[in-house]
């Protein structure tokens, strides 16, 4: 199948190689100069946070022993949901980056480390640290495009069933925890017959036997412990695990998905320099602003250009790095996506809407040039220009 | 049943059950969050009191929080201390007795020493340590003695005589080799453990006589051929009694560590899947393994993902993007990104 070139160039077309090259070693020294500087005040933080999570954590399932009284309800699912939003985000996102690795702590190491998540930690490192960083939004190799489940950008071909995304996301959204441990299982793979049973079958038997724990301490031991509270302690936790799992579902569709993120194209990654792969991580992602709060809440995400850019370098760093990032774009004139989270969460919202029809090139088409016949991209195969 | 067996399956219940109500966190995590000293897992040990003993050298009194197996007189143990966030493991002997709740380690200053500098001078009453179980076979002889030890290695031969029968000691030697006599870590004690106990304390002292042979030595303890002898010193000493006495029993604080020679790479062993490469001073382990037909975990190759890491057991290898060298001396078991790291000499990974 040919495809026509689609004229409207990447926002870094304008680079010469020798720019290109330049902008990296310019993002090399930003990365060595923190690597140099990591220490006592970055072990504080981690700590700190740690303390903080498990503090609210505990303190909130304190409180939900008493969850009839309203009072107590209210707070403790605050507390809790708050406590598993930072678990899954600042701590167990980023501890699992190896962020925290060079500290040599055996407590907190990317290699010991497991999270209050239904996706085992083993699971997760392979499918995001791996699949997702490396090929960042290069479609057909980067499975986060839409999560197999969905149309995230028009390249992919249109299907019927892709009408009843926007139902899908809500969906997604409120399972989201179970969502990944589907998606890191590749269940769209095992049932395509890609994947053998064989292989598949001791992946889905550790997840289940991870959910099984997960759902045994939320639903089952904390309500029995709480007696009489039974029912409240349970819709409590119930409540805590949604409302985790539809903020991080906002924060992570948020980081690539909004208006102004660019995908790529799998022949892209041939031969590419330190410098390309930069700017492939910077135009596939965004930013969101807001307080320092905010901020932590998302784990930091929030700084999803310079988590893209060096996804190793210890969270609490980022957003001393961000201007200097945002210098840089400025001076090669690249575009620093970058808004609150509800504007960049309403870009991603529209999109998701529009997908779900065919079409949708002229908004949202990829401005990469495609220039040769493209192969097979996974999911959906080739980029039909439906209109241009 | 007996009563031991059925408390212990009680426990095990217990503690299977707490770990379900902290699932994925294990019920120690939740205690040491709440006080590191209460880990049994990561076990740590509180500074209760500093004793001086010389310019350089500091004995350190420490109250570990978690029970504390007993050692055998001779043994060191783990001390780590985390400086600038990064945890540092060394080994000390330890120079309390066998079953002491407070256990002692006395730490001379090495100069250019990062860690013990920081332990001997700058560790205040109060801080927490971290403590690893004792270990080392250089522990109390069967026979009649002669320890032959200079400078900070009298440190595992104190927590031998401390821990001794004071009768015993009638038979044993020691020979300690220090510069001068106020330098002496333990002097005074020593020389009142010999008026006390008959111990035959032979003070050296190079400032005035130089360095001793094993021929001096062989002249101060004609006796020598029919003891069994125990040496702790500098690298140059230890070499010349082994090499004279070759039923010696030595402790050596300095490894004897393989020369990090600059372009010569080495052979890679892979101790879990038993694969064995050869790699040159600038090819990634993981390169080089994966050529050797290892199935090896990897992901980004480019040092981002650490997909790749193996725990560095023996020998070391350089980091190719930092030129830093990674020891497994330093810290066993140290997790290195293999697609970064490149050999320098042989090492064996646990992959």
């Amino acid at each position: 199948m040919s495809v026509t070139a689609l004229e409207r160039p990447s926002a870094a077309a304008h680079l010469t190689d020798e720019q290109v090259e330049a902008l990296g070693a310019e993002l090399d020294a930003i990365r060595e100069e923190v690597v140099a500087s990591r220490g006592e005040r970055d072990a504080r933080y981690i700590h700190a946070v740690i303390r903080a999570q498990r503090s609210l954590e505990f303190g909130g399932r304190g409180i939900l022993l008493f969850a009839k009284f309203p009072p107590a309800w209210i707070a403790g699912t605050a507390a809790l949901s708050v406590a598993k939003i930072l678990e899954n985000m600042e701590l167990g996102h980023n501890i699992l980056h190896g962020q925290w690795d060079w500290m040599r702590d055996p407590k907190i190491h990317s290699t010991t480390w497991d999270w209050d998540h239904a996706d085992p930690a083993e699971f997760w490192k392979r499918s995001h640290n791996y699949e997702h960083h490396t090929f960042t939004n290069v479609r057909g190799k980067d499975r986060d495009l839409g999560y197999t489940v969905m149309r995230i950008t028009p390249e992919q071909e249109w299907k019927p069933s892709d009408l009843i995304q926007p139902l899908t996301n809500v969906g997604l959204s409120l399972i989201f925890e179970y969502g990944i441990a589907m998606y890191d299982m590749e269940t769209d793979k095992i049932r395509s017959g890609e994947k053998p049973w064989s292989e598949a079958k001791p992946e889905v038997m550790r997840t289940l036997k991870k959910i099984g724990k997960q759902a045994a301490k939320d639903y089952v031991l904390f309500p029995l412990l709480s007696g009489p509270n039974f029912v409240a302690n349970l819709t409590a936790n119930f409540t805590a695990n949604i409302v985790r799992n539809v903020w991080s579902h906002a924060v992570i569709f948020c980081g690539h998905f909004p208006d102004g993120t660019e995908t790529f194209e799998e022949e892209r990654l041939d031969g590419e320099t330190r410098g390309q792969w930069y700017i492939r991580q910077m135009l596939g992602s965004a930013n969101l602003t807001g307080s320092k709060a905010m901020h932590l809440m998302t784990g930091n995400l929030s700084h999803q250009i310079e988590h893209h850019l060096f996804p190793d370098l210890p969270s609490n760093r980022y957003s001393e790095i961000a201007p200097k990032v945002r210098d840089i774009c400025r001076r090669y004139g690249l575009p620093y996506n970058a808004g609150p989270l509800p504007k960049q969460y309403a870009k991603v919202w529209k999109k998701i809407i529009r997908l779900a029809f065919p079409g949708g090139h002229e908004r949202y088409g990829s401005p990469t040039p495609v220039k040769k016949r493209v192969t097979k991209l996974g999911r959906r195969s080739a980029p039909a220009r439906l209109a241009a | 049943m007996s009563v031991t067996t059925g408390f212990g399956t009680v426990g095990r219940h217990v503690r299977s059950l707490a770990r379900a109500f902290t699932t994925p966190l294990l019920p120690d995590d939740v205690l040491g969050t709440l006080n590191p000293l209460w880990s049994r897992r990561a076990p740590r040990a509180k500074v209760v009191a500093v004793r001086r003993e010389t310019a350089d050298t500091t004995t350190l009194f420490l109250r570990p929080g978690a029970p504390y197996a007993a050692h055998l007189p001779g043994q060191y143990a783990g001390i780590g201390l985390q400086i600038d966030g990064i945890w540092h493991w060394r080994t000390y002997s330890l120079t309390s007795r066998p079953g002491d709740p407070v256990l002692q380690v006395t730490v001379t200053a090495v100069p250019g020493g990062e860690v013990s500098g920081r332990l001997a001078h700058h560790t205040p009453v109060g801080a927490v340590v971290g403590i690893a179980p004792a270990e080392g076979e250089f522990t109390s002889p069967g026979g009649k003695p002669l320890f032959v030890t200079a400078g900070s290695g009298i440190t595992p031969v104190m927590g031998m005589l401390r821990s001794a029968d004071p009768a015993d000691l009638r038979h044993a030697v020691l020979v300690h080799v220090d510069r001068t006599p106020a330098e002496v870590v333990f002097g005074p004690e020593l020389r009142e453990l010999a008026a006390r106990t008959g111990l035959r304390l032979i003070e050296h002292h190079t400032a005035l006589h130089g360095r001793p042979t094993p021929e001096l030595l062989d002249e101060l303890v004609p006796d020598r051929p029919a003891r069994e002898v125990l040496a702790c010193g500098p690298a140059g000493l230890l070499d010349a009694l082994t090499d004279a006495w070759p039923d010696v029993r030595v402790e050596r604080f300095a490894p004897k560590r393989a020369a990090h020679m600059d372009g010569t790479g080495g052979t890679i062993t892979l101790s879990a899947s038993g694969v064995v490469a050869e790699a040159g001073p600038d090819v990634p382990v993981l390169v080089a393994a994966e050529a050797a037909g290892a199935l090896m975990p990897s992901g980004c190759r480019m040092g981002i993902c650490h997909t790749c890491v193996g725990k560095l057991t023996a020998g070391a290898v350089r980091d190719l993007q930092t030129g830093e060298c990674h020891d497994a001396a330093d810290q066993p078991g140290r997790p290195v990104r293999t697609c970064v790291s490149a050999p320098t000499g042989d090492v064996t990974l646990d992959l």
